[in-house]
């Protein structure tokens, strides 16, 4: 589905959600302790810092760390040093501010203290996430993430940006599928949450991490892309490639199938469907590939 | 064996586009953004791309009248070439973005789908359900990684932009900083193009993303390029307040059949869905019977801004007012607005397909930027047509060169040959007023039709033809040095005495978005503006001993910040400067002290420059050749406070 908004049947006629009347009970003004897993820089060891904030309503992660940035003082009053994080739309289309929040990765900026802290004194733990290379605080570097796109050739390859006329026509069936795995916006948690993508240590130069990403799971994040290319009429054209890639180490084959990603997805994309097409996509042309000799 | 090179600045829609458009060309381009280019603020916007289609073609609206639309739109004030030229384009962007696979929505019959936008009363908007720049900025993404894997750009994501390079009166490179190692360094190009979006910022909150500051434009006026129209900001009529942003609420809303109200009567305690259509006050319906709600965005703030402030009628005595879609079915909506019903529902709470939304205007968009150029096309009739009667045929035909001269290497150059400015950052195309829809063009537009110019100028025009890689390293070393000596003044601050408000970036920062706020947004007047330059003036000063808490030499996130607060008070007083001096309203600048549009003495470009540390606005002709200015009522019709609120207040 497109939205997290409920079904039309069993909506409630006023409008208002379960959230909404969750929100409703927090307390304004209430203090709330962010704990915060801090990093100096690559290769220095992490430590845990205590921030008190004073929260408003509707207030969510990234106006907590702001205040926390304009005044860095610890819980036990030392002075500290802003928070580092990385942030861009503050409404959940880039991306960019995806952390570990209480245990559960996810995009800091749709985060509401009144859903996770609403009482007086609650705690919130802030991590970055682990399975990319901490650049600072809870900024890490996603550079992998963008590669496996490489890896798959996730584009169309157009004849250029002269004037060709239209593109294809698309059902409007079709159009809703595309348009849903085409909301990706990169941001990892899928693999944050999966047991088979592991963090791989920064080798030292961009050839090397290349390499060792190349050989390593590529996650589901890039298989869904494989699967949006290869339904296109033009980008159809690069299928058999990105099959091939996908059918070697660090293909599809190395999804153990624990089904994570598709449940942390804040864009609920159907990340185990596109799993499944590529591994059959896989299958088939692995095994076409066997009779071509 | 040396060889020309480009630099872009700004990895949004039309820095993209840029890339793409040169590299095809054949110039090896390096790409520097703050972010990771998919993560560009041109995710943003919502509601879709305007161009004339078959189908409304069929109806009678044609290229030509997107023009006027635009024009019109923008009170007159861009210079009208260029506008035509990029409505004539526009079917083009489209077709382009198709084959590179935006999943535009589609008819049953598999054709693109279209909708209403604000200010034109034919469905010229292309969609991609309400994600449409998230939708056109990837496929571009997906189009410059496929150069990046070819070699063909180089990307420096997470480079900070602090200068051009400026040698001879030319632009030869840029100064920049890794985010990350806060390595300074130069980079040498024989052409840059700014692509570096809006200075929302400046006003604190507003839609934009947190890296639009402005600042990259203010290097560059601060280096000597020139600023157009800085007072043309526009506030959009319907955003959600938040306590670290104000969020859209895309304007298709509206052009999906979402009606704008407040109850008629003042503070109205009952649920809105309690409140029976007889004491509801459609107010833009009432007031525009021709376009009602899809007024474009400057009225429909004002009038949203007149019936909360001065009328005291906003939801609940507080200034909010509702944008009702829940008499339309529920799954239309979901198909329509998916993307935008989904923010609304996250941040607030409510679904809105089932209850009416509380929005206010919120600063959206940056009409004036860097001032740019351009050569003339074909089309030059020996009088202005009066304004184009809408649905009426067109007077001439739709072909490439009839506004702008294709491949002419001034198109979208600033005043520093080889400095150029595309997409937001440049003032062209949208006046004093930016239409619905038009954004995602302008900036396609300029990627597409002025990275052809780029290219031009590298190869014919550029000094000598030498690459710039040839040149002596002394301007270049100069600009490092420079900014090194700049940070190392910062960052020492950090170490130096006990942290006071008065001098803490953020709290400046803070306070700078509140003044602007409050004096240079929906109505300014002589004497508050006035007062906001003093204030600037005064955090000017306090900026002088900004002092940060953070020394260190790696990932320093508030020495950027506080770099950039510098900035951002050259650019606050440039606005600032512009809503004085433009003694007038138009568009988006409404003063309540000259309420009326003044073309006689000013249908012209405002013209910031700054010199020797001083900022001075002049007021520069513009050519308005093509469509002859008339008075920009949208049918107007004058009504009264409702009855009942007038009993209650």
């Amino acid at each position: 589905m497109i939205s997290t908004l409920a079904p039309t049947g069993t909506a409630p006629a006023s409008g208002m959600t379960e959230a909404s009347r969750r929100r409703a009970m927090a307390k304004a003004n209430r203090v709330v302790t962010f704990r915060i897993k801090r990093c100096d820089g690559p290769g220095k060891a992490s430590y845990w810092q205590d921030f008190k904030v004073t929260v408003p309503k509707n207030a969510n992660v990234i106006s907590c760390l702001q205040q926390i940035a304009a005044n860095p003082v610890t819980a036990d009053g030392k002075p500290s040093t802003p928070v580092v994080w990385d942030s861009g739309c503050l409404e959940e289309v880039c991306g960019a501010c995806t952390m570990v929040i209480n245990g559960k990765v996810r995009q800091s900026c749709s985060c509401l203290i009144d859903d996770y802290a609403p009482n007086e004194g609650d705690v919130m733990t802030l991590e970055p996430m682990s399975k990319f290379p901490v650049v600072r605080d809870l900024w890490v570097d996603r550079s992998r993430l963008f590669h496996n796109l490489k890896r798959v050739q996730a584009w169309v390859p157009i004849d250029g940006t002269y004037n060709l006329g239209a593109g294809p026509k698309e059902t409007p069936a079709s159009q809703a599928t595309h348009y849903v795995l085409s909301t990706c916006m990169s941001c990892g948690c899928c693999l944050e949450a999966c047991p088979q993508f592991n963090e791989i240590p920064d080798q030292g130069s961009k050839e090397a991490n290349e390499a060792a990403w190349n050989s390593a799971f590529i996650g589901a994040h890039a298989i869904s892309q494989a699967r949006l290319f290869n339904a296109h009429e033009t980008g159809k054209e690069l299928k058999e490639e990105r099959l091939d890639v996908l059918m070697g180490t660090g293909g599809v084959n190395d999804c153990g199938n624990a089904q994570n990603c598709v449940k942390v997805c804040p864009k609920h994309i159907p990340l185990t469907e596109s799993i499944a097409v590529i591994g059959r996509q896989v299958t088939f042309h692995a095994i076409a590939k066997f009779f071509r000799g | 064996m040396s060889q020309h090179r480009v630099i872009v600045v700004g990895g949004g829609l039309a820095g993209l586009s840029a890339s793409v458009r040169i590299a095809e060309a054949g110039l090896p381009v390096d790409l520097f953004s703050l972010v990771p280019v998919k993560r560009s603020h041109s995710v943003c916007a919502q509601g879709g791309i305007n161009a004339c289609n078959e189908v409304a073609r069929q109806q009678g609206f044609s290229e030509y009248e997107h023009f006027d639309e635009t024009i019109y739109g923008g009170d007159f004030l861009a210079d009208q070439h260029p506008v035509l030229e990029m409505a004539n384009w526009a079917p083009k962007i489209i077709d382009l973005l198709d084959r590179m696979g935006v999943p535009f929505n589609r008819t049953s019959e598999g054709n693109r789908d279209l909708r209403l936008f604000g200010g034109s009363l034919f469905k010229r908007t292309h969609f991609a359900g309400a994600t449409t720049g998230q939708q056109l900025i990837y496929a571009l993404d997906e189009q410059v990684r496929r150069y990046e894997a070819e070699g063909k750009v180089n990307k420096y994501e997470f480079w900070e932009f602090l200068g051009p390079i400026i040698h001879e009166g030319r632009a030869v490179g840029i100064v920049a900083q890794d985010m990350r190692t806060m390595q300074i360094r130069s980079f040498r190009a024989d052409a840059v193009v700014m692509a570096t979006g809006g200075c929302g910022l400046v006003y604190g909150k507003s839609t934009m993303s947190v890296m639009c500051t402005g600042a990259a434009a203010a290097r560059c006026f601060r280096a000597g390029a020139w600023y157009g129209n800085p007072e043309m900001i526009q506030v959009h009529p319907t955003a959600i307040p938040g306590a670290d942003k104000l969020r859209l609420m895309s304007e298709s809303a509206r052009g999906e059949g979402g009606r704008v109200w407040v109850p008629k009567k003042a503070k109205d305690p009952r649920d809105p869905k309690q409140i029976p259509e007889s004491e509801r006050w459609y107010f833009l319906e009432e007031k525009y019977p021709a376009y009602g709600n899809i007024v474009p965005r400057d009225i429909a703030t004002r009038e949203i801004f007149d019936v909360c402030v001065n009328m005291g009628l906003g939801v609940g005595g507080e200034n909010q007012v509702y944008l009702d879609l829940t008499h339309r079915d529920p799954d239309y909506l979901t198909r329509k607005l998916g993307g935008i019903l989904e923010i609304y529902e996250k941040f607030v709470g409510d679904d809105p397909r089932f209850t009416p939304m509380k929005i206010f205007p919120a600063v959206h968009y940056s009409m004036g930027g860097l001032w740019t150029t351009y050569t003339k096309g074909s089309y030059n009739p020996g009088t202005a047509l009066p304004k184009h009667k809408s649905g009426s045929p067109a007077p001439l035909d739709a072909k490439v060169g009839l506004g702008m001269q294709l491949g002419a290497p001034n198109n979208s150059m600033t005043n520093i040959p080889g400095l150029y400015a595309f997409g937001e950052v440049n003032f062209a195309y949208h006046g004093a007023n930016r239409l619905g829809a038009n954004a995602l063009l302008s900036c396609i537009f300029d990627g597409l039709f002025c990275g052809v110019s780029v290219f031009n100028y590298v190869k014919n025009e550029a000094p000598g033809k030498a690459p710039a890689e040839g040149l002596a390293s002394g301007a270049f070393d100069e600009s490092v040095s420079r900014e090194t000596a700049r940070m190392k003044s910062l960052v020492d601050s950090a170490s130096a005495g006990a942290s006071d408000p008065a001098t803490n970036p953020y709290a400046i920062g803070k306070e700078l978005g509140d003044e602007m706020t409050a004096a240079c947004t929906v109505v300014r007047t002589e004497t508050r503006v006035k007062q906001c330059l003093t204030k600037i003036a005064e955090l000017k000063d306090r900026y002088a001993k900004v002092k940060l808490s953070d020394a260190a030499g790696w990932t320093n996130q508030s020495f950027s910040y506080a770099r950039a607060v510098g900035d951002m008070l050259a650019v606050a007083e440039a606005i600032a400067l512009g809503s004085l001096e433009r003694r007038e309203s138009r568009g988006a600048h409404y003063r309540s002290d000259y309420p009326d549009r003044n073309d006689a003495e000013f249908m012209k470009t405002s013209l910031a420059k700054h010199e020797a540390g001083k900022t001075t606005l002049e007021f520069v002709p513009i050519d308005a050749s093509l469509v002859a200015p008339t008075a920009r009522t949208y049918g107007k019709k004058d009504t009264k406070k409702p009855e009942m609120a007038a009993a209650a207040s």
